[in-house]
């Protein structure tokens, strides 16, 4: 082929891949913490009987759900703006990435509300538990064991899809190795090390959720 | 009436058009133990849940030591009462359920300690003292750091008799207890039962064990399509049933 490789110039540039990647885990973080809040109280309301909590929720869900996530971005970054809505590109990622996780995780949340028996929330009623007792001690600490399994590749995706920022100049990972590719025109190499920390760092986050399911799984 | 615990008068409950309580009357008094029988559909259990609210009920009133239970009069009407008061009310009541329904990430210990936190809003350290008593009262002092996962069908139901008891209820519920238990479990969970009986606890309890509601009961009703068919001392009806219906009743179910 007549390449030869070498990686010399990637590993010069090595720091600013590292400070893309943290900022890459920083975004996931970020928009998975605001997403968990948003997505467990549309959950709520995806499973309400009340009409006016129930239709807004599934309206989000349903919107969301049926748009690509880089459509969202530019948006929220160019869309945005024009309606007055100014956010620097950080704060507008962020946002667009947490309300994107919000609807996918309204549905993990559902579905792990569903599957916790109804005798549980009577057996707190019973003992004179008010139904926010109920939620905070008893419903939402078995969802969350319910649905770790579904919150560990939700936090992958949502880690995998901060490279979509590279879009609106995120200095996140993607948007550094293109920096290295284009400076130093070593192709190859730099995107070989880039998918390297990137698998790499998605082993180590499933790793960590083993542990944590682990942990919090029920005697039985 | 005064000394009535209980008074319910009227008591009618629909599902959709279906009205499976068709006007209830009944009283007990404090420490009276009072069995309800009957067949599957006859309302027994539907008619227990009102008690505590867990069943909305249309028609008729619930008194409880000489409160209106779940609903009030208002100018405008019948009126369902605040969450909060409600949920004041249900502790009144301790309930033990079919499937026992302990919260399984919590330990024993842990489950009789929930509602001493947070409705007694006890300290920890009391609640504990309190819970490890009663979890010793049903025999499970050294199960208390065991999860509901880890313990027998009858360790879970006396677990949910000592997270009920605990609450110190003025009448107690038990919801077919022993109706989901291997049969080799139900002799200890009827014995909790009976101490407690023994005790003076006030206690309404739906069942299909005949012949413990024979030999606990101070009173026994039979409930067939909605409402009270026959009720009185166990011992004569038993023995003697008034209606065609509580014989045929008698002889379908295992009582000897």
């Amino acid at each position: 082929m007549g390449y030869t490789l070498n990686f010399s110039a990637v590993w010069r540039n090595f720091d600013d891949l590292l400070a893309g990647l943290l900022l890459s885990l920083e975004l996931a973080f970020v928009a998975l913490l605001i997403g968990c809040v948003l997505g467990l109280v549309t959950a709520f309301g995806l499973i309400s009987r009340n009409g006016w909590a129930r239709r807004p929720a599934a309206l989000y869900v349903t919107v969301i759900r049926n748009l690509p996530i880089l459509v969202l971005i530019l948006f929220a970054y160019f869309a945005l703006p024009q309606m007055g809505i100014r956010l620097g590109k950080i704060e507008s990622f962020v946002a667009t990435l947490a309300i994107y996780s919000g609807a996918y995780l309204a549905e993990v949340f559902r579905a792990g509300l569903i599957s916790i028996p109804p005798g549980l929330s009577e057996a707190g009623l019973a003992i004179g538990l008010k139904p926010r007792q109920i939620r905070t001690s008893i419903i939402i600490p078995l969802m969350i064991r319910n649905v770790l399994p579904s919150l560990s590749s939700t936090l992958i995706s949502l880690f995998k899809d901060t490279s979509l920022a590279a879009a609106i100049a995120v200095p996140e990972l993607t948007f550094e190795a293109r920096k290295i590719n284009v400076e130093t025109f070593r192709v190859v190499e730099t995107w070989i090390v880039a998918s390297g920390l990137y698998v790499a760092t998605c082993s180590v986050l499933a790793a960590s959720m083993r542990v944590i399911e682990r942990r919090l799984t029920l005697a039985r | 009436m005064s000394d009535c615990l209980l008074e319910i008068s009227g008591l009618r409950k629909f599902f959709g058009p279906v009205e499976v309580l068709k006007g209830v009357d009944f009283s007990m008094r404090e420490g009276e133990v009072v069995s309800i029988i009957g067949s599957s559909g006859s309302g027994k259990t539907t008619m227990l849940r009102c008690i505590n609210m867990l069943e909305e009920f249309q028609g008729g009133t619930i008194r409880l030591d000489g409160e209106t239970i779940g609903y009030e009069e208002t100018a405008s009407g019948r009126k369902r009462k605040s969450e909060t008061e409600i949920a004041r009310q249900r502790a009144l009541t301790g309930m033990a359920f079919q499937q026992f329904n302990l919260f399984p990430h919590m330990s024993a210990v842990e489950n009789v300690m929930l509602g001493l936190v947070k409705v007694k809003k006890m300290g920890r350290e009391e609640a504990r003292e309190i819970a490890l008593k009663w979890l010793e009262r049903v025999g499970l002092a050294e199960r208390a750091g065991h999860y509901p996962g880890q313990l027998s069908g009858g360790q879970q139901q006396r677990v949910a008799i000592a997270r009920a008891i605990a609450m110190n209820p003025k009448l107690m519920l038990f919801d077919e207890v022993t109706s989901a238990l291997d049969p080799e479990l139900v002799g200890e969970v009827l014995q909790v039962i009976k101490d407690l009986a023994a005790d003076g606890m006030s206690m309404l309890l739906v069942t299909h064990e005949m012949r413990f509601a024979y030999e606990v009961s101070s009173r026994v009703i039979f409930m067939n399509q909605g409402v009270i068919g026959e009720q009185g001392d166990p011992k004569v009806m038993f023995n003697a049933p008034q209606s065609e219906r509580l014989a045929e009743f008698l002889k379908t179910s295992s009582f000897v």
